[in-house]
């Protein structure tokens, strides 16, 4: 096997559970996912309503943190960082795309794109520049001025990719980023996930629909909270999880 | 991140939402507003009385005998030595004042029922603080001669002497003919239960040889050197007519109930009004308070609702990776924005609206007021608004996402 110089993992997930509830009312959304990233790929995670898809993003996301389990992000363990690191590392490492696009009210997209350059610390002129570049990115740099409810749906996903992207971060996460949004639109946004991944980004993303899944390098399926499938699509599908998991094991053990 | 941007990121957020912001301002600025010129007006109607009794004239001393019947009380003699330059040094002038109550004045066959006939002094008039308006007061000389002339309040004049001017004209009084020289000054009557402008004023001697006889005084105005004198004067007084009374001074100042005179200062009124003025005071303040606190309650709804209604933005800027104390920052500093300009314009409006006259008082701001009504609004400002910020920020940023 040719991984000996293989890319290094950026994300790495080893027997994440988690319990909403107590009691009576408990619910097991994730029951021991494990899960290895690498460098570069680009990964859709699919799955029905309640398979714990979302639970998972947002603790890869670092919104949430998981009942039990580790979560090593760029080989960092999260769960021992304090507020302010994980504030840090959502900031620097992670682009965050939301189904519902959650772009900030009443202003404008060129103000959106460049929030987390300013929690950064980024001065103003380089944060106007790198803002307007990555609207550009996403071809919406002559809207810069709109704010959101002037912009249609697809094109607010947009500027929310060009908000997730403008950090630089290793990891782009999408949950559902196309779920609102009709089929056009859903292709504008594809396009722009289609040559982050040209561009050597790494990017997980959810969806609900095939066609979406299938632009993935690498398909997982999620049932009841674990993992029911995970194939490589480019070219040669892997034969299925025990046999990816098995190569992954070793690619981590050189 | 500099706190510059955190700056910029609050002015952002207050105009973002430019009603709400407005309508926050508004509720503050109604509660400071309202308690500061609250406080105002009841500060200014207090001070209305104060002013009314300031009027009477603060440095005098009144000494009425309280005697009956023409043995005892104070004679015209003794009322002349309260003027002694070396027993009573602070004793400027010395007004003794007959009243020849009763009297009725007839001009042109018109009649007035004059309640109040007094027979006094040339000194009379600044002791008692009633300038004469229009004419002239009569002088020493006129006393001296026991000239026939009045000096009439506003009252009489209107009475008797309706659209004309009444200065020069002659009226009889119990058959005997007086001139009018002089009206006296529109008084403010407030206290005292009969109308302080129906009154005629004589000359001591004249009203003696015509309608008294040469009876005791029944009072003695005491005009002393300065207001801060007057107790100084009382006491010299007092010391005076004990002697010349042959009282035994059982009490030093104010005379005991036994003697024939009683002693009364306009400081002691004036002690007695403060006292009326603080109580209403007092109880404007407990409606401003009220107020404050209403004003509080609604400044704390608004506050609640705008953070609440911002939990998800406060989710998304946590997901951007947005520290907490940033978060915080930008709240306080809106919250701060938005309690000062209010506040502010709350005072400016009740700056504006003092100027005003309101029902019949003119307000006097209390520069206490200002400083309370703009602590407390900007206070309760500052804490509902930065607390639910708080709270919301200390939430993982899913769950704060996920708050309606």
């Amino acid at each position: 096997m040719s991984a000996l110089t293989g890319p290094k993992p950026v994300l790495d997930v080893r027997e994440l559970t988690k319990v909403y509830g107590e009691g009576e009312a408990i619910v097991q959304a994730l029951r021991g996912v494990s899960l290895l990233v690498t460098q570069g790929d680009y990964v859709a995670i699919m799955g029905s309503s309640g398979s714990g898809k979302s639970t998972l993003m947002n603790i890869l996301g670092c919104l949430d943190v998981p009942s039990r389990g580790q979560y090593l992000l760029d080989g960092v363990d999260v769960s021992r960082l304090n507020e302010n690191q994980l504030a840090l590392i959502r900031n620097r490492r992670i682009g965050f795309v939301f189904q519902s696009f959650n772009l900030i009210p009443r202003t404008s997209a060129m103000a959106n794109v460049e929030l987390p350059l300013a929690y950064a610390g980024v001065k103003s002129a380089e944060r106007r520049r790198r803002a307007m570049a990555a609207l550009d990115r996403v071809g919406l740099a002559d809207r810069a001025d709109h704010q959101p409810n002037q912009l249609s749906g697809g094109q607010q996903q947009r500027v929310a990719v060009a908000r997730a992207l403008v950090t630089e971060p290793a990891l782009v996460l999408a949950d559902e980023p196309t779920g609102n949004l009709d089929s056009r639109s859903t292709d504008d946004v594809l396009a722009v996930f289609d040559q982050l991944s040209e561009a050597g980004r790494t990017i997980v993303l959810i969806t609900h629909e095939p066609e979406v899944g299938d632009r993935a390098k690498r398909l997982i399926k999620l049932f009841d909270g674990q993992i029911s499938s995970d194939v490589r699509q480019d070219g040669a599908p892997h034969g299925g999880r025990l046999e990816d998991q098995q190569t992954i094991l070793m690619e981590r053990l050189r | 991140m500099s706190f510059f941007e955190i700056l910029r990121f609050a002015v952002g957020g207050v105009t973002a939402n430019k009603l709400r912001s407005a309508l926050t301002m508004l509720g503050i600025l109604i509660g400071v507003g309202a308690v500061i010129l609250l406080v105002a007006v009841g500060n200014g109607s207090a001070k209305q009385i104060t002013d009314r009794i300031a009027a009477m004239g603060s440095s005098t001393v009144t000494v009425q005998s309280t005697s009956r019947g023409t043995t005892g009380g104070i004679t015209l003699e003794t009322a002349k030595a309260l003027k002694d330059p070396v027993l009573a040094p602070n004793v400027k002038t010395v007004s003794p004042v007959i009243n020849a109550t009763s009297s009725t004045m007839t001009y042109q066959g018109s009649d007035h029922a004059v309640p109040q006939f007094i027979g006094t002094y040339p000194s009379y008039f600044a002791a008692s603080n009633t300038p004469v308006g229009s004419g002239t007061a009569f002088t020493d000389e006129d006393l001296a001669q026991g000239r026939r002339l009045v000096v009439i309040g506003q009252t009489v004049a209107e009475t008797l002497f309706p659209g004309t001017n009444p200065v020069g004209a002659e009226v009889t009084v119990s058959g005997a003919l007086f001139t009018v020289i002089g009206v006296l000054d529109e008084k403010s009557s407030s206290s005292g239960f009969q109308d302080a402008n129906d009154v005629v004023v004589a000359p001591l001697t004249a009203v003696q040889q015509v309608l008294t006889g040469y009876g005791p005084v029944n009072s003695v105005i005491v005009e002393a050197t300065s207001a801060a004198k007057v107790t100084d004067a009382q006491a010299e007084v007092a010391t005076i007519l004990d002697q010349r009374l042959k009282v035994t001074p059982t009490t030093t100042g104010n005379s005991a109930s036994s003697t024939p005179y009683r002693i009364q200062n306009a400081a002691q009124l004036l002690e007695t009004q403060t006292q009326t003025a603080s109580t209403f005071t007092v109880l404007l303040g407990a409606v401003a308070g009220i107020s404050l606190l209403v004003g509080g309650i609604g400044i704390t709804n608004i506050m609640l609702v705008t953070v609440t209604e911002r939990t998800r933005e406060i989710g998304i800027r946590k997901a951007l990776g947005a520290p907490r104390r940033v978060i915080l920052t930008q709240f306080l500093v809106e919250a701060t924005m938005l309690s000062l300009i209010g506040g502010g314009l709350g005072v400016a409006m009740a700056l504006i609206g003092s100027q005003f006259t309101i029902v019949g008082v003119k307000p006097v701001i209390v520069p206490s007021s200002i400083v309370l009504a703009l602590g407390v609004s900007v206070a309760i400002g500052l804490f509902f608004g930065s607390v639910p910020a708080s709270r919301a920020a200390g939430l993982r940023p899913i769950d704060a996402l996920r708050y309606e």
